[in-house]
């Protein structure tokens, strides 16, 4: 960690004191619902690293999926309750499996990886809606975590698990604003642009999209462990193609600009989702396709574009240039 | 024996249902380069107009041999209506975009026809069962069946072979094959490509509808067909190679028995032996049995 703390970073580490410090602050509903964000936000950070590389994964549940059944099953059958070891189970379980099915995946690039995403994750759904074991449809429950031995109660566990639950999130973005700085990361970019080229170039597109693949798979599990367990349950519906979609949704709707758009925008959608569903119940996913769409057509890489269209009108210039000359 | 004719008769009413369901889906595949999820949104649309027509004109105590007509009326005014507006309202600005964004495009209006078809219908479920039991049933080795599954049977094999024909034979199919060999030569040949594109669109959505519309008497329609039919007929034309009328036909049927002999054998695999089929075939032939050829742009 030779490298200095870049802007993004320092905001990143900035938040995290103040998130911390907004548990006293504000009603604990908003508190919640920016805790269970976190969760989602990280599985949304997988899909936009993915995103990153030109690859819509529709099937990003998956591993939110199985971080949150990897955790709720290490509880219910061996009975472990150390929030340490939960959050380990899911990693693990994800890197395996995300390690495996890479193999096929990464030959796949377009509708078809956002196909098969979505093919393998639905197989996971289907396995665990008939899955009597685990509860079927309705899922099961998952303990109060407990810290190396110390285990809280009322608002004390509350407020570690989200204390952690901060820390950790922002550790993500961290690592994951690391990775797209390095050299696979921008060779994503480059898979993005063209992929052939990059293979004369003598770089192994293969190789990078399954180490993105794999770390995206990582970074939902962890995800899908953070959330799990403030809720305190879990069910098949995690892994189903729409949950899927929400995570594209937010992407899509945050941009690729930057580690800490699909976090925030993560938070935003829950809370416009409050009072939406509240107002009008049969109306919220209407509004999100629309949204969807004027982002698409108006905003093509998301919200957070608005923020740094200053900044860029003055180097886009020249950029803009290259791409005539392409 | 009687497993095996289960399957096989079981098998055949379900590829019949997933070719009529996922052939739109592959001819706009075909032609436009678009994966239209929206797919799911003309099926539901479908199948709640198709269930409403019928429960209205049973309501006032008819005959039900004339509520047969409604099926293919319901298909043919959803699909007509959703694919114009849909097409003409929004997709025919994106032309010429990225596949991927499409398909995200083409999300986002699923997400808005979800919520259309509970606008118009409510949350609460519909049955219109009538046609389904009106020419009651036979007897295969003593296993009752509703000769309504074999009128779908019959139905789908009609599409099939009236899009083949239609294909073909005739001098529109021949140009739509050009259209579909190269967009830009067929456009500098005089083709109207814009309007092939507006045709097939909206003859994907009244297959798409119409698909749901045929469904509906067997079952109960409530929120949550749409996604539940998007991500199995995507399994079948992925099976038989995407734009490939043929391949949607070889994919129903492999999908079909795939899920009839995981009913019939071992139950609790019914949901996932279909992705299972889909992941088999793919890893042998990574983009289905009868892709087009594709050719590598540097």
């Amino acid at each position: 960690m030779t490298k200095t703390l870049d802007r993004t970073e320092i905001g990143l580490l900035i938040a995290l004191p103040l998130l911390i410090l907004v548990a006293f602050i504000l009603p604990k509903w908003i508190v919640n619902y920016v805790h269970v964000s976190m969760g989602t936000g990280l599985v949304a950070l997988g899909v936009m690293i993915q995103m990153r590389a030109g690859l819509v994964s529709f099937g990003q549940g998956l591993y939110f999926c199985v971080g949150g059944y990897a955790a709720g099953m290490m509880a219910k059958f061996l009975g472990v309750t150390d929030f340490f070891v939960l959050l380990a189970s899911g990693i693990v379980a994800a890197l395996i499996l995300s390690a495996l099915l890479g193999f096929l995946l990464r030959r796949y690039r377009e509708i078809f990886f956002a196909m098969l995403t979505l093919a393998v994750s639905m197989i996971l759904f289907g396995l665990l809606s008939s899955t009597e074991e685990l509860g079927s449809t309705d899922g099961f429950n998952l303990p109060t975590p407990s810290y190396l031995g110390w285990t809280p109660e009322g608002d004390t566990a509350q407020f570690m698990l989200y204390t952690l639950t901060c820390a950790i999130a922002i550790g993500c973005a961290i690592a994951l604003n690391r990775f797209l700085k390095s050299p696979i990361g921008y060779v994503n970019e480059a898979i993005r642009e063209n992929e052939l080229r990059v293979e004369y170039l003598g770089t192994s597109a293969h190789q990078a999209v399954h180490i993105t693949y794999v770390l995206a798979a990582i970074v939902s599990a962890v995800g899908g462990v953070l959330w799990a367990l403030p809720l305190g349950h879990v069910d098949p519906e995690m892994t189903n193609w729409t949950t899927s979609g929400q995570f594209v949704f937010v992407s899509i709707l945050s941009g690729t600009g930057n580690i800490a758009a699909p976090m925030i925008g993560t938070f935003i959608l829950e809370i416009v989702r409050v009072y939406a569903v509240e107002i009008s119940p049969n109306t919220w996913q209407m509004i999100l396709g629309s949204v969807m769409l004027l982002t698409i057509i108006f905003l093509p890489k998301g919200l957070w574009s608005l923020l740094t269209r200053k900044t860029r009108t003055k180097k886009s210039a020249g950029a803009n240039a290259s791409v005539a000359g392409e | 024996m009687l497993t095996a004719t289960a399957i096989a008769v079981d098998g055949l009413g379900f590829a019949a249902w997933l070719f009529l369901s996922s052939v739109g889906l592959t001819l706009i595949y075909g032609v436009m380069r678009i994966l239209n999820i929206a797919h799911g949104g003309f099926y539901a649309l479908g199948a709640y107009s198709s269930a409403w027509a019928i429960g209205i004109y049973t309501a006032t105590g008819s005959t039900v041999a004339l509520s047969f007509l409604l099926i293919p009326l319901a298909a043919l005014i959803a699909g007509v209506i959703a694919g114009l507006v849909v097409e003409r309202g929004v997709l025919r600005f994106m032309y010429g975009r990225d596949e991927v964004l499409m398909v995200l495009v083409t999300y986002a209006i699923f997400l808005i026809l979800e919520d259309v078809t509970k606008l118009i219908w409510g949350t609460e479920s519909y049955v219109a069962w009538q046609p389904a039991f009106y020419f009651g049933t036979v007897e295969i080795f003593d296993i009752p069946y509703t000769v309504y599954k074999f009128i779908i049977i019959g139905t789908a094999i009609a599409v099939g072979l009236a899009l083949y024909l239609v294909l073909n034979k005739t001098r529109v199919g021949k140009l739509l094959l050009v259209v579909i060999e190269d967009r830009e030569i067929s456009g500098a040949l005089g083709i109207n490509v814009t309007r092939f594109f507006t045709v097939t669109f909206v003859v994907g959505a009244i297959l798409g509808a119409l698909g749901g519309a045929i469904t509906a008497p067997e079952i109960s329609v409530s929120p949550g067909i749409g996604a539940e039919i998007i991500v199995l007929s995507f399994a079948v034309i992925v099976i038989g190679g995407m734009g490939s009328i043929g391949g949607a036909m070889i994919g129903a049927l492999i999908v079909g028995f795939a899920r009839a002999a995981s009913v019939h054998l071992y139950p609790p695999a019914e949901l996932f032996s279909i992705y299972l089929v889909m992941a088999a075939v793919l890893a042998v032939k990574p983009y289905g049995l009868f892709a087009l050829a594709e050719s590598r742009k540097i």
